[in-house]
């Protein structure tokens, strides 16, 4: 029963840190299956992060944070999108330098509006995104094992997290069960057959980039403000790039990437779990280890554990017609 | 209603300093085939991608069913019913044949009844035509030919009325071409209207009804298929006078330089796709392997090269074995005396992204005349280049240009100068002709008839059947991994094709 009352308080912080690398790899998603890879998921993040720190930190008010993050995240996805559709750059590079931007501007902005080192103000009551319980949690706690799976699991998080949960069937069937999903898909393939079928190349991956600054949008604002009452410099601290990574892992398929996330969050959860207390039969861990585990797992797994992951063949290319 | 499906009046077209299309006219009768044929280079499929909507004319007219129309993207052709399969389909590999006939028409938002009636539709396509094809299966499984059928029922699913065909037979066997010449009769007696782009002559007298001759970038006659000839459209294409037929001299055989015994080998899949195949080739004497593509002459070609390793048999380079089940070396062979012209000159020939006199060097980089030291010998690398530009006659003559910007025959030119010029005992040509002009065919042929007459052995691996029979002193025929037969190139053409088939005589059984 103490096992089992520990793992239900390991499961319920793997959600909670699921979340922002559901959305991000959902994000990466979108973009990547229309062909324009972007590793600047991160950078996205961080600068939505801030942006909705910042405005709900003035304003106290949480939707207005949310929609701050959304609409700098997705001009950031824009930029990206300029540079590599529309003038055809090197999509790295691009992502490259929207994650040093990110990174620079919300602690120079930080520092230079609210002058408490490059964190924003903490979020009261109306700022913060506040937890829901779902109905008769209360009621159904007592109940032996269903109880706290329920009560303590299931219900008591974020309506972000509810919201995460849902895109994974959602984009699962936007991408294979509309027409903007199979041309996406299309796209991400082979540019050349969804030109010749007279469809705009460019408007349908400007579209698909979009998508992706929505969603790093909403997993910035997560951090900030579900997670966290307030911006902190740096505090996407990697989740971008463990969400590519676990968008690679789930071979850009939607409900793998759910499962992978969830991977990823387990390993973090069990790591800050662990911090301190020994393992049977193994003993004490020194903490830099369990903290280093998801990365080290990251590697392992990216390195041949599973299989030939084949990305979208256009990836990465500019689409230029050929003479 | 008028009898002209498509006529193009002064049509212009420039991609910078490149005049592609020079005030083009041209015009098709409805419910014919009409062809058009030029050497690569000659602007065809820059004509063809300006009436599908893909570039836009500088200047000109398009006029589909007699009533001017612009033609502003492919939408717009699609809309005045022109459908276009092109050179390389434009599939996406990993969908359906469903999932590609439907994109782009899906009729609404949400597809699940989409599906349903697009399945109808393909079905009804499939009979009308029969184009059969398995709507579920997935596109990069499916053979070549079949992927070229998916290409020409996405055009019909559109409602196509007019259809243009870029080089439809440069990636189909002989048998799929003969298929997909059914199929377009077929459609011409339903009433379709088809352009057919090609460069091969043969093409155009089997089957077009009319046919019109580009030469860079001007449209330069029209003839009724039927009152013209193969000589007259060569003529026509090249601007010369052409010789079709080579001329060559008896073979002196002299001592066997390349001999192949029992060699077996597999792909990368493990599977053998040569199979206990033995033959010599001696001094002065062109031996040829004619075979459907895929029946194990390219791994064959590979294995004799040093690229592939072979699983059993021994290879003899003048009179020496080659180690070929162990680490072969292209290198050590070509050191030896072996020079090889890949089937692919893309993948395997050329660096594309490399200045001309790059490519000229390449294998041979570290010769003491391309070397000084641990540094390249620019100076002498590209007058070297330079030399063999002029003897080889390749086009523009400019060694620092970037190989892609060559046409098909100036970049085969490029490799056969590289690997010929070596001055070779064993020359392994695969292919040499394959998506080369006319002119440039007549050129590297005679080269090849040249290094035959001074003493070299040549290996030739030609899909192309005439070539085969015009340059061998031998033929050997491969099927499924075996030589089922060795013929005279003399021998009749029915007698070499059913071979290619796997017919085996008894005569051959028994020897």
């Amino acid at each position: 029963m103490e096992y089992f009352e520990a793992l239900i308080v390991i499961l319920q912080s793997t959600v909670r840190v699921s979340v922002p690398l559901i959305l991000a790899a959902l994000a990466g998603l979108y973009s990547e299956r229309a062909g324009i890879f972007d590793i600047g998921l991160e950078g996205k993040m961080l600068a939505a992060a801030f942006a909705a720190g910042a405005v709900a930190g003035i304003t106290q008010n949480a939707l207005l944070g949310l929609t701050a993050a959304m609409a700098v995240s997705v001009a950031l996805a824009l930029v990206h999108g300029f540079a590599s559709i529309t003038q055809r750059g090197n999509q790295i590079v691009s992502g490259v330098a929207i994650n040093f931007i990110a990174a620079g501007a919300t602690v120079i902005l930080g520092q230079a509006w609210f002058h408490q080192g490059g964190q924003t103000p903490r979020l009261g009551e109306g700022g913060r995104f506040v937890t829901h319980e779902l109905p008769f949690a209360a009621e159904i706690a007592g109940i032996p094992v269903l109880g706290p799976i329920y009560s303590n699991l299931l219900s008591g998080h974020f309506l972000l997290t509810y919201l995460a949960f849902a895109l994974v069937p959602a984009t699962w069937w936007v991408l294979y069960r509309t027409r903007f999903g199979l041309r996406l898909r299309a796209v991400g393939e082979n540019p050349g057959a969804v030109d010749t079928a007279g469809i705009s190349v460019t408007w349908l991956r400007y579209r698909a980039v979009i998508c992706c600054g929505l969603l790093c949008g909403i997993a910035g604002a997560y951090l900030s403000m579900a997670m966290t009452g307030g911006f902190v410099k740096g505090m996407t601290a990697g989740k971008g790039f463990i969400a590519l990574a676990a968008l690679i892992f789930a071979k850009w398929k939607p409900v793998n990437v759910m499962f992978a996330c969830l991977l990823f969050g387990f390993l973090d959860a069990m790591s800050i779990r662990l911090q301190g207390n020994p393992l049977p039969l193994i003993g004490q861990v020194p903490a830099q280890f369990m903290q280093a585990l998801p990365y080290i797992l990251t590697v392992i797994l990216l390195a041949g554990f599973i299989g030939k992951a084949i990305p979208p063949r256009a990836g990465g290319v500019p689409y230029v017609k050929e003479r | 209603m008028s009898d002209i499906a498509i006529e193009l009046k002064g049509i212009d077209k420039s991609f910078g300093a490149v005049h592609a299309n020079k005030n083009i006219n041209l015009s098709v009768r409805k419910g014919t085939i009409h062809g058009i044929i030029g050497e690569n280079g000659a602007g065809k499929s820059t004509l063809m991608s300006i009436l599908y909507g893909f570039y836009q004319a500088d200047g000109g007219d398009v006029f589909v069913d007699g009533t001017r129309t612009v033609i502003r993207d492919p939408n717009a052709a699609i809309a005045a019913g022109i459908g276009m399969v092109h050179q390389h389909f434009m599939l996406v590999e990993n969908f359906t044949v469903l999932e590609n006939v439907m994109l782009g028409a899906e009729e609404s938002q949400v597809l699940t009844a989409g599906i349903t009636k697009a399945r109808a539709e393909l079905r009804r396509l499939e009979e009308e035509y029969e184009l059969e094809v398995d709507a579920d299966a997935i596109i990069e499984e499916l053979p070549v030919g079949n992927q070229q059928r998916v290409e020409i029922l996405k055009a019909l699913y559109r409602g196509a009325d007019i259809l243009i065909l870029d080089e439809p037979t440069g990636v189909l066997t002989p048998a799929e071409a003969d298929h997909l010449f059914r199929i377009l009769r077929q459609l011409k007696d339903q009433g379709k209207t088809i352009i057919l782009i090609t460069h091969k002559l043969r093409e155009i007298m089997a089957i077009t009804d009319e046919v019109s001759v580009m030469r860079r970038g001007e449209m330069v006659a029209t003839r009724t298929t039927a009152d013209t000839s193969v000589e007259e459209l060569a003529e026509l294409m090249v601007g010369r006078r052409v010789l079709l037929r080579v001329d060559k001299d008896e073979a002196r055989p002299g001592d066997v330089l390349l001999a192949v015994e029992k060699l077996t080998v597999r792909d990368s899949r493990g599977v053998a796709m040569v199979k206990d195949v033995s033959f010599d080739v001696r001094a002065g004497e062109i031996v040829g392997i004619a075979g459907v593509a895929g029946n194990g002459q390219s791994e064959l070609l590979e294995a004799v090269s040093g690229i592939r390793r072979a699983e059993k048999g021994r290879i003899l380079l003048n009179g020496e074995p080659i180690d070929v089940a162990g680490r072969t070396d292209p290198a050590e062979l070509r050191a030896r005396g072996m020079a090889h012209v890949p089937e692919d000159r893309h993948h395997m020939g050329l660096v594309l992204a490399f200045e001309e006199s790059e490519n000229s060097i390449l294998g041979y980089h570290t010769d003491p005349r391309y070397v000084s030291g641990a540094f390249l010998n620019i100076d002498g690398i590209r007058r070297d280049a330079a030399e063999k530009m002029e003897s080889y006659d390749i086009r523009p003559r400019d060694v620092r240009l970037r190989t892609a910007n060559f046409s098909g025959g100036n970049q085969q030119k490029i490799v056969l100068a590289r690997e010929m010029e070596r001055d070779p005992s064993v020359l392994v040509i695969g292919q040499p002709t394959r998506g080369v002009d006319v002119g440039a065919i007549e050129f590297i042929h005679k080269r090849i008839i040249e290094m035959r007459d001074a003493g070299k052995a040549v290996l030739l691996v030609s899909v192309e059947l005439d070539e085969i029979r015009s340059l061998s002193d031998r033929v050997l025929v491969m099927f499924d991994g075996r030589i089922v037969g060795e013929r005279s190139p003399d021998a009749n053409e029915g007698e070499l094709g059913l071979l290619m088939a796997g017919v085996t005589d008894s005569r051959e059984a028994a020897a």
